[in-house]
């Protein structure tokens, strides 16, 4: 007989054994696991897509940023450079507004120590001339130079030419006042008689004179009536070399103002 | 000549008795479970896993697949018991390599006991699936005067099964035996190959099949039990 009955009983118990011990450890353990790993790369799959979008609007956002630090930095540039552009043409208005007012006040330094100068030349040109004159006329005569001026106004009323002199006698009569005759020193009474005379000779007439001093003459005699006036003194003189004077230093001190010379050259350059 | 491992008696008290195919089963059986526990006990659920687990899980998935494919919709639910019939069936036939190895298989006692597992099984699930009035109900498709060939054929498909595997796997071990017999040393090894081959194909057939039947038997559409088309192989 091929089959025995008790064999086929004990194999199928065996099988179903089998059956049960399998499902238990061979198919429930690797199901689970392939389960478990699909649903492990199902969910990095998901994480996978969440992170890419995540990165695609990080990716925009940084874009975004970018673009807006671009707009400002190019903003912030662009404010700068005007600033700038406005600072530096403050600056240099303001350089060039000062070199305007120093250039103005060394002008002006300049002109005032021109002026000065040239006052201070007048001054002692007047003296030295002065000094000059009186001591030449010391020498050559043996008259002081006071004599001698008077003696010159003296000459001089005498050597009116007709119409002056006619002039000035009818200034006298209509003028009730005694006629001012001024000198820069105090006339000595016997000039001051030698001038009454010839006075008095000269208009065939008794004059009144009063006799004043006005240094300011500079060494001269001068008589005023009634608007009409003769005169002598050294300033007519002097007037005529301090224009002399005056006109030299003007050529010599424009060339230098001019080429924006310190204010010391020509000050220097006066004093020699 | 001994044509059945069943044959070989180690221990017998009456009925009861401790044959060969008995102590192979209890064999392959112990085999399959340590092996199983072994592979699964360090499973991994990461990108990467060892070389026995990957041939586990191809095993497992392929098996499951080709119950799909057959038309059973919820294969986990027949996984269990279609493949340890295409394991037991394939590992009884691969460890024919082994000297001195009996196969199970080659008993007609074991062949038999699986074909009434399948015989059982088919109604239990055909009736889990459908219900107990609905499932006879497919007896009497397409008329009434069917059900007793329907009948006829339940058990033909069982005997059938149980013939075709034991005839497969006897004769595979026959066959060795002859030829050892007439020339020795190169033949054999060209029929052991051959039969390996057979054994795996028998294997596929018998699990195949049970599956065919179950899925005849579970499906809702009703449809006419598949024809024994394996039965002449």
């Amino acid at each position: 007989m091929l089959i025995d009955w008790f064999t086929v009983a004990a194999q199928a118990l065996n099988f179903l054994i089998l059956v049960w011990l399998l499902k238990r450890f061979l198919y429930k353990p690797i199901l689970n696991a392939l389960d478990a790993r699909e649903k492990r790369i199902a969910t990095e799959l998901a994480n996978a897509d969440a992170k890419m979008l995540e990165a695609g609007q990080e990716r925009d956002a940084f874009k975004r940023k970018n673009e807006e630090f671009d707009q400002q930095r190019a903003a912030l540039l662009t404010n700068a450079v005007n600033r700038a552009t406005a600072e530096r043409q403050k600056l240099l208005d303001n350089a060039r507004k000062e070199s305007d007012t120093l250039r103005t006040k060394w002008q002006e330094a300049l002109r005032s120590e021109h002026r000065s100068l040239s006052e201070e030349l007048t001054r002692r040109t007047r003296e030295e001339i002065f000094a000059i004159a009186r001591k030449t006329l010391a020498d050559l005569a043996t008259t002081s130079l006071e004599e001698r001026l008077g003696e010159v106004f003296v000459r001089r009323l005498r050597e009116m030419d007709s119409q002056a002199k006619k002039g000035l006698a009818e200034a006298l009569k209509t003028k009730s006042d005694p006629a001012i005759v001024r000198s820069a020193f105090d006339l000595p009474a016997e000039q001051r008689a030698t001038i009454q005379h010839a006075l008095n000779e000269t208009f065939s007439a008794e004059i009144h004179v009063r006799f004043e001093t006005a240094p300011d003459l500079i060494s001269g005699i001068e008589l005023t009536t009634n608007g009409e006036k003769v005169a002598w003194s050294i300033a007519d003189y002097l007037g005529s070399l301090e224009k002399d004077v005056s006109e030299l230093l003007k050529e010599k001190t424009e060339p230098q103002a001019n080429a924006d010379a310190p204010p010391e050259q020509p000050a220097n350059e006066h004093g020699t | 000549m001994r044509l059945s491992p069943d044959d070989i008696i180690y221990w017998q008290y009456g009925f009861i008795k401790l044959n060969a195919t008995m102590v192979f089963t209890w064999g392959l059986m112990l085999l399959l479970i340590i092996g199983s526990i072994v592979i699964t006990q360090n499973l991994s659920t990461g990108l990467t896993r060892s070389r026995w687990q990957n041939l586990l899980e191809i095993v497992v998935t392929a098996i499951e697949k080709q119950i799909e494919e057959v038309g059973l919709s919820q294969p986990r639910k027949y996984l269990s018991f279609l493949g340890t019939i295409f394991l037991f069936v394939a590992l009884a036939s691969l460890c024919t390599i082994i000297p001195g190895y009996e196969p199970p298989t080659g008993s007609l006692s074991t062949t038999v006991a699986l074909a009434l597992c399948v015989f059982v099984a088919v109604p239990l699930f055909g009736i889990e699936e459908q219900g107990v009035g609905k499932y006879l109900k497919s007896y009497l498709k397409p008329t009434v005067i069917m059900l007793p060939f329907n009948i006829i054929s339940e058990f033909s498909r069982t005997l059938a099964l149980a013939v075709r595997l034991f005839g497969n796997m006897m004769s595979g071990a026959m066959i060795v035996g002859i030829l050892l017999t007439i020339t020795p040393f190169v033949f054999p090894i060209v029929m052991s190959l051959l039969g390996l081959l057979t054994g795996m194909v028998q294997a596929y057939i018998f699990s195949i099949l049970a599956t065919v039947y179950i899925a005849a038997a579970t499906r809702t559409q009703q449809r006419e039990p598949e024809p024994d088309s394996g039965g002449q192989l």
